[in-house]
């Protein structure tokens, strides 16, 4: 950053001043913006639920103390936000060529069973360190095998990736309840079917202080690896202008099967490893637990955050937040769970139809641009 | 692992024995009742016509006692979810007891967040608690075989084919014991009876649920019976194709006027009206509770118009039986696979540990686990 | 039991469920397929599916007519289809994110209202017997069908002929293929795509209301296994054909209908995936129809998933 000194002495003061402005003005668009989609549907919403006869401050109030308000509730957010950010980066990844992925529950299913079988010959002799790093990668390895087999199926079959994935969901549950309740159960527990535990010695410990996994912080490094990856390398670039146009970058000769491949790949690799860590972490086992509706929950987490690895810390954190005070709202407002299903998909088509609004205000411009 | 297996069958004989309470397990750490928070944790929605909406119903008896106040969370499902639900309700509600009503919420969940706050109570519906477990933790359960073998007894009178259906969720050891109940039920009176079961694969499917019931029937059985969360769908389907059936978990009587025969209910509320009591005299709540018909914890449906007097009589000398502790597994008994599960002569006690870990099917039941 | 005979009760069992099962299916895909030809996807008919199959039932319950409900359903349902495509037309909207949230909204409030009709008994729709001739019960069973099927099946012939040969189907096939064709023409195109998303949005409910009204006929929130999510998939597989929607809908009512079928003859090692037969035929089906070097026959060319 050599440049940096130079700069201000070959600007003019007031040039350098409306040169900030302008920026800021642009990036107060991204703050603006959804605060007024989160108001708006809090608006909404408050109509909802005043027809139902509810408070909407006793709402507001509940979901900011349940979600983020004590420092408990702050760790009952992030603990329900880190599975997301793995399912998110699923679908993200394979976005940028234009690929819809909405299967990568089946991997996490998979891939978590896959850490758990491995382990299982393992435990009696392999130190923690060992037996965790071969469930990572045996987790790793099986949800990128997974998905990238969507792509491969998609480029060398023409097969449409989205519904291969759904289809493969279905196929990769009746893989683990076959597992599960066949081959692989523990016997010593009937009522639950599971595979053998890994042991609670084994088992992932939480961040000093916290109640929260180390899952987490692997999590927000993994959105830093994949955007530096998709921002500012050559294989970013070309996954770029691939998932502009296919035809144009084959004939650019862009080896479009491969980036589908790999990209599909790491999608998988990320479902993959939530599923491990659920295992890891949470279940100390692979069960039918496992299936909880992290890669669908996911899918939205994606696509609210435009498929950028680093919006997706945030968004996941703030559908943490809601699924954690949902609880509380059950409990103390006499309201049916569904009610944070109502809330959630207004919120999201809210904030989903804001987009239109960017680069509509002139507010947002430097003078001179026009919009 | 033996010296569990003494010391639940010691509780359970002391149970059977008739003894008051097992309060002399529990470990007094409650508030006084005029000052306590209940939380209740529920696996899918509290009106469910099934296994949800029968625990809903018994623990209202707990919002009777004065003092006590009961927050519910329906629909959390068997992952940190719950742990976290749970440790929420003691955070942000200040519950001193809570009430896990779903199998698989007990491991690791209920146990690491019992270990975590050892002056919260909690209890958990399933015969899961052993005395290596903390002492803050519980179980509580009915046991429902009991009343599927007395469905089983009506049943095997009922049937023309001597095929009976069964429809289940999955091959957990719950389940598969009420088959083999079931099954022993029929086969005491009609020992031609033969049990065809089918696994969805899914607490609750009910699409798949219809299919089983109609393959079933196509296959020839002329009276179903269930295990899954909601009976509705088997029993409507039942009703529709004009044969008989048996409930599960509530009563579906209403839903089949001219087939229903009887069915196998839970009663949680004799179990929570139990919790009631003790905790409106400040008592300590047992550990373990588990009993079935002779401390009232499980029942049969009414007859419905299914049920012919030859079944009736049947069924109610059955379930004396039971009641007064005659025990349902008598061998000669066979597994599925021919290997001897009793011998001539034998027999099991109906609180016998093992048949907690059944993983097998016996010989005269149809269907395959895996 | 004899081979022959198992032979017959899985053959006959895969028949009546192709029938039984198939008819959500049916509706949801043809209805999705209207609106991908104009050149939207909405993949929120999950949702729709489960709300029309709680307003259906609600409202057979509380009138009495099954065949209210089944309209009223049909009404939401284009309710929703008319927000989805109120909203899409706006600019930057991704109407595939907007399918996944309305499904979150739809499913949401199906639950939410329908609490309280979990435990009534409302009205079911009535079947007309077509096997009278049979003394095999399983073959009378098999040969009740629902009117509904019926319709269904009539309104993929009329969709399939009228795509193809009325000046609607034009515009609705110009729009999804090319929009500045379309609006070359003089086509409001937002308009047409609007419409073809309430008519989607209009079936898909249908699709709800005979899950809830007559098979298996009962309204709880674990109605929809995920019927309304496949029957969009479905569409891609059927090439936006409505015949071959009608054709996938009863192959995958059949597969559906195997796992069951062999347990009852005793075969049941493995059911797992007996049960997930529908979803592996699908996939099998897709990779052997397919080819890397064609564009999908069919596929309109504005679709967003299959750019």
């Amino acid at each position: 950053m050599a440049e940096t000194t130079d700069t201000p002495g070959l600007m003019f003061r007031a040039e350098l001043l409306s040169e900030v402005r302008d920026q800021l003005r642009r990036s107060s668009e991204y703050i603006v913006i959804p605060i007024l989609a989160l108001l708006v549907s809090g608006l909404l919403f408050s109509l909802f639920l005043l027809t139902l006869g509810k408070s909407p401050a006793d709402f507001l109030s509940l979901v900011w103390r349940g979600g983020f308000g004590t420092s408990f509730s702050w760790q009952n957010t992030l603990v329900r936000a880190t599975p997301l950010i793995f399912t998110a980066l699923c679908v993200a990844i394979p976005a940028r060529l234009g690929l819809v992925i909405i299967g990568g529950e089946g991997a996490l299913v998979l891939g978590g069973f896959a850490s758990a079988a491995i382990a299982i010959p393992m435990v009696s002799w392999a130190p923690t360190y060992l037996l965790l790093g071969v469930m990572a990668l045996a987790g790793i390895l099986v949800g990128s095998l997974w998905i990238g087999a969507v792509g491969a199926l998609r480029h060398y079959r023409g097969v449409n990736e989205t519904i291969a994935s759904l289809l493969m969901f279905y196929i990769a549950v009746s893989i683990l309840n076959f597992f599960v309740e066949g081959a692989l159960r523990d016997p010593s527990d009937p009522n639950k079917p599971s595979t053998m535990p890994i042991g609670s010695d084994n088992m992932i410990g939480v961040i000093p202080g916290t109640d929260v996994h180390w899952g987490l912080i692997v999590g927000i490094a993994l959105c830093g690896i994949l955007f530096l990856l998709m921002n500012r390398t050559t294989f970013g670039f070309a996954a770029q202008i691939a998932g502009g146009n296919i035809r144009a970058a084959q004939a650019q000769g862009l080896p479009v099967g491969k980036l589908m491949v790999i990209s599909c790949a790491i999608a998988g690799a990320c479902a993959g490893l939530a599923g491990f860590f659920e295992v890891a972490a949470i279940h100390g086992k692979a069960n039918a637990s496992l299936i909880a509706g992290y890669g669908f929950t996911g899918i939205l987490v994606s696509f609210l955050a435009r498929h950028n690895p680093l919006v997706i810390i945030p968004v996941a954190i703030f559908l943490g937040g809601l699924a954690a005070s949902g609880g509380l709202i059950q409990r103390r407002m006499d309201l049916p769970d569904a009610t944070v299903l109502v809330l959630q998909g207004l919120l999201f088509i809210v904030i989903l139809v804001s987009e239109t609004f960017y680069g509509r205000f002139s507010i947002f411009r430097s003078k001179g641009e026009t919009a | 692992m033996s010296k569990f297996e003494i010391s639940r069958r010691s509780l359970l004989q002391s149970s059977a024995l008739g003894l008051a309470t097992l309060s002399t397990m529990g470990m007094s750490r409650l508030a006084h009742a005029s000052n306590l928070t209940v939380g209740i944790v529920y696996v899918g929605p509290r009106d469910d016509f099934g296994w949800n909406q029968a625990h809903a119903v018994g623990a209202a008896a707990l919002k009777d006692v004065p003092g006590v106040t009961v927050v519910e969370e329906e629909n959390v499902p068997e992952t940190i979810a719950v742990q976290k639900s749970m440790e929420s309700m003691i955070n942000l509600d200040g519950a001193q007891l809570i009430f896990a009503t779903s199998f698989g919420y007990y491991k690791p969940f209920v146990l690491d967040v019992a270990a975590k706050y050892p002056d919260v109570e909690f209890r958990h519906a399933a015969p899961l608690w052993t005395d290596s477990d903390p002492k803050n933790a519980g179980s509580y359960f009915g046991y429902l075989d009991q009343a599927h073998y007395v469905d089983g007894v009506a049943a095997g009178l009922s049937t023309n084919s001597n095929k009976l259906g069964f429809v289940a969720a999955k091959p957990i050891g719950t389940v598969l014991r009420n088959i083999n109940s079931f099954l022993l039920g029929a086969r005491k009176v009609n020992p031609e009876a033969t049990v065809q079961v089918i696994f969805t694969g899914e607490w609750s499917m009910p699409v798949r649920e219809a299919e089983a019931a109609n393959a079933l029937v196509d296959a020839g059985c002329d009276v179903l019976t269930c295990h899954v969360d909601g009976p509705k769908v088997v029993i409507e389907t039942a009703e529709s194709r004009g044969i008989k059936c048996c409930g599960h978990n509530a009563s579906q009587a209403p839903l089949a006027p001219n087939g229903f025969i009887t069915g196998a209910e839970y009663k949680w509320e004799t179990i929570y009206k139990g919790f009631a009591a003790n905790l409106a005299e400040d008592q300590a709540l047992p550990n373990f509770t588990g009993a079935g018909f002779d401390k009232d914890f499980v029942r049969n449906t009414p007859y419905g118009a299914g049920a012919s007097e030859a079944a009736i009589a049947a069924a109610d000398a059955a379930r004396a039986d039971v009641t007064a502790g005659k025990p349902i597994f008598v061998g000669p008994i066979n597994k599925q696979d021919s290997t001897p599960l009793l011998a001539a002569g034998a027999s099991l006690d109906n609180y016998e540990p093992s048949l907690d870990q059944t993983d097998y099917l016996i010989e005269g039941v149809v269907g395959s686990i895996t | 039991m004899s081979d022959d005979a198992g032979v017959t009760t899985v053959l006959l069992a895969m028949f009546a469920g192709a029938i039984r099962v198939s008819t959500p299916f049916l509706f949801v895909s043809l209805g999705e397929m209207l609106t991908e030809k104009s050149g939207r996807i909405n993949l929120g008919l999950e949702g729709t599916l489960v709300f029309g199959a709680m307003s259906g039932y609600a409202i057979s319950y509380h009138t009495g007519s099954p065949w209210l409900g089944v309209i009223v359903a049909g009404i939401c349902g284009s309710l929703f289809g008319a927000l989805h495509g109120y909203l899409c037309k706006l600019p930057k909207v991704n109407d595939i994110a907007i399918g996944i949230s309305l499904m979150l909204f739809g499913t949401g409030l199906a639950f939410f209202f329908g609490k309280a009709y979990i435990q009534p008994s409302a009205p079911r729709l009535p079947s007309i017997s077509f096997g009278v001739w049979s003394d095999h019960p399983a073959v009378r069973q098999a040969l009740e069908i629902n009117p509904l099927f019926l319709l269904g099946l009539a309104l993929a012939v009329f969709l399939w002929w009228a795509l193809k040969n009325t000046r609607y189907g034009l515009i609705i096939r110009t729009t999804g293929d090319s929009a500045p064709a379309a609006l070359a023409l003089g086509i409001n195109v937002n308009q047409v795509r609007l419409l073809s998303t309430m008519a989607g949005g209009f079936f898909a409910g249908i699709g709800g209301s005979f899950l809830s009204l007559y098979y298996p006929g009962s309204w709880t929130e674990g109605l929809s296994s995920g019927q309304g999510l496949m029957a969009v998939a479905l569409v891609i597989f059927a090439r936006w054909n409505p015949i071959y929607c009608f054709w996938a809908a009863v192959l995958f009512g059949a597969a559906g209908a195997l796992g069951p079928a062999l347990q009852s003859i005793g075969i049941s090692r493995g059911y797992h995936f007996f049960n997930a037969a529908p979803y592996i035929l699908t996939l099998f089906i897709m990779i052997v129809s397919t080819s890397p070097r064609r564009s999908l026959k069919g596929a309109p060319g504005e679709l967003s998933i299959t750019k």
